[in-house]
């Protein structure tokens, strides 16, 4: 595995910039606390849901813009293998609130002095490996259910995305006027 | 501006907005999107591979995620494991700069729901981990690679995978906490 263990030196410059800039944005968000992760999903904080839908808005206007003018080649979109997607969903989730970080945030917090989000990296490299070992039975038994390969919701119902991207604006704008509201209020969502 | 790199916290829209921003740049400048747990694989079969390289080398999915295609392999340092590694050096200046840096092992609303053990912490942060990464692998991704990158593309796989973190996330918080108001802790984030 060591052949080359080093990318280019262009590879590794843009990479560090890019996790510069995402590590600097995660902690001022706020989403790099334990309180803050675990309490969206007692519906008590709504900080990851609104960066969240902030993030994938704006990002969709922008990278299906460039799409259309010809500014990038193409998407890179994970393929749709349901069963994997979903299962790993239900694992990931359990985990995420036991630990109180997902994989991104947990490096991010160990940066701001969070030794719990350090102890769950080393039990994050041990289920990478342990999921090296497991990862052939899943491939023959789990992957190929509800195999649909790398689609969009474009693509399956041979609508525009601009229709997708609109319809998520319009809800990730409802649901922010209404949680800003509650929050005025100082109620307990 | 230095002002408001000072303050100990910005905005969800803010910040929101700048992720997606980035997104944009890392489609433009180096054709990639935002993902954070693959280079987890990386650096798991990194170390496997100093006492069982042959094994390394036979294993399905270190090649199915960094196999090259005239056989051996990508490069385990690259794009990925570089962004990861420089998500720690970013968050720490900018809680640094807004004096939000503390050493803390257990989290208040942990404390408060399971004690102060700082054992019993970290035991949980392991096992949580372990399964984090777990769930992330078999999904193909996680909050970032899946939830932002995936979610702004509309995959299919990725709102699949959103909707189903979510949902098993709620359940989990609901069991370890406690339902509604009469669950642990007063939800106080700290900033």
């Amino acid at each position: 595995m060591f052949e080359q263990f080093f990318a280019d030196p262009r590879t590794v410059l843009l990479g560090t910039i890019t996790g510069l800039v995402f590590g600097f944005l995660l902690q001022k968000g706020g989403v790099t606390r334990y309180n803050v992760i675990v309490n969206q999903f007692r519906f008590r904080d709504f900080t990851v849901l609104k960066t969240m839908l902030t993030a994938i808005v704006v990002g969709a206007v922008g990278v299906y813009a460039m799409l259309q003018f010809g500014m990038i080649k193409g998407l890179s979109v994970k393929s749709a293998e349901l069963a994997m997607n979903a299962g790993g969903g239900l694992v990931f989730g359990v985990g995420m609130v036991l630990l109180g970080y997902c994989p991104g945030t947990a490096l991010a917090a160990v940066g701001q002095g969070s030794r719990d989000a350090a102890v769950g990296i080393l039990g994050a490299l041990v289920g990478a490996a342990v999921y090296a070992e497991a990862y052939p039975w899943l491939a023959r038994v789990v992957e190929p259910v509800w195999k649909f390969g790398k689609v969009t919701f474009a693509d399956v119902t041979y609508v525009s995305p601009w229709w997708f991207i609109a319809g998520l604006a319009a809800f990730a704008i409802g649901l922010f006027v209404v949680l800003e509201k509650r929050e005025r209020r100082g109620a307990v969502v | 501006m230095v002002g408001f790199l000072r303050r100990p916290r910005w905005s969800p829209y803010v910040v929101g907005i700048g992720i997606g921003v980035l997104s944009w740049a890392t489609f433009y400048f180096m054709g990639k999107a935002l993902g954070t747990s693959t280079s987890f694989v990386g650096a798991a079969g990194s170390a496997v591979c100093t006492i069982a390289p042959e094994h390394v080398a036979e294993n399905a999915y270190y090649v199915k995620e960094y196999g090259a295609k005239g056989g051996g392999f990508k490069p385990i340092f690259d794009w990925q494991m570089a962004l990861d590694i420089s998500l720690v050096l970013g968050a720490f200046l900018a809680a640094v700069l807004g004096r939000t840096f503390r050493a803390e092992s257990v989290p208040t609303l942990w404390a408060e729901r399971f004690g102060p053990s700082v054992g019993k912490r970290y035991a949980a942060a392991f096992v949580g981990g372990f399964i984090l990464i777990f769930g992330a692998r078999m999904a193909g991704g996680c909050t970032s690679g899946h939830g932002i990158s995936g979610g702004l593309q509309l995959a299919v796989s990725s709102w699949t995978f959103f909707v189903s973190m979510f949902v098993s996330g709620v359940v989990a918080a609901a069991v370890l906490f406690g339902f509604g108001a009469r669950g642990a802790g007063k939800g106080v984030s700290h900033v």
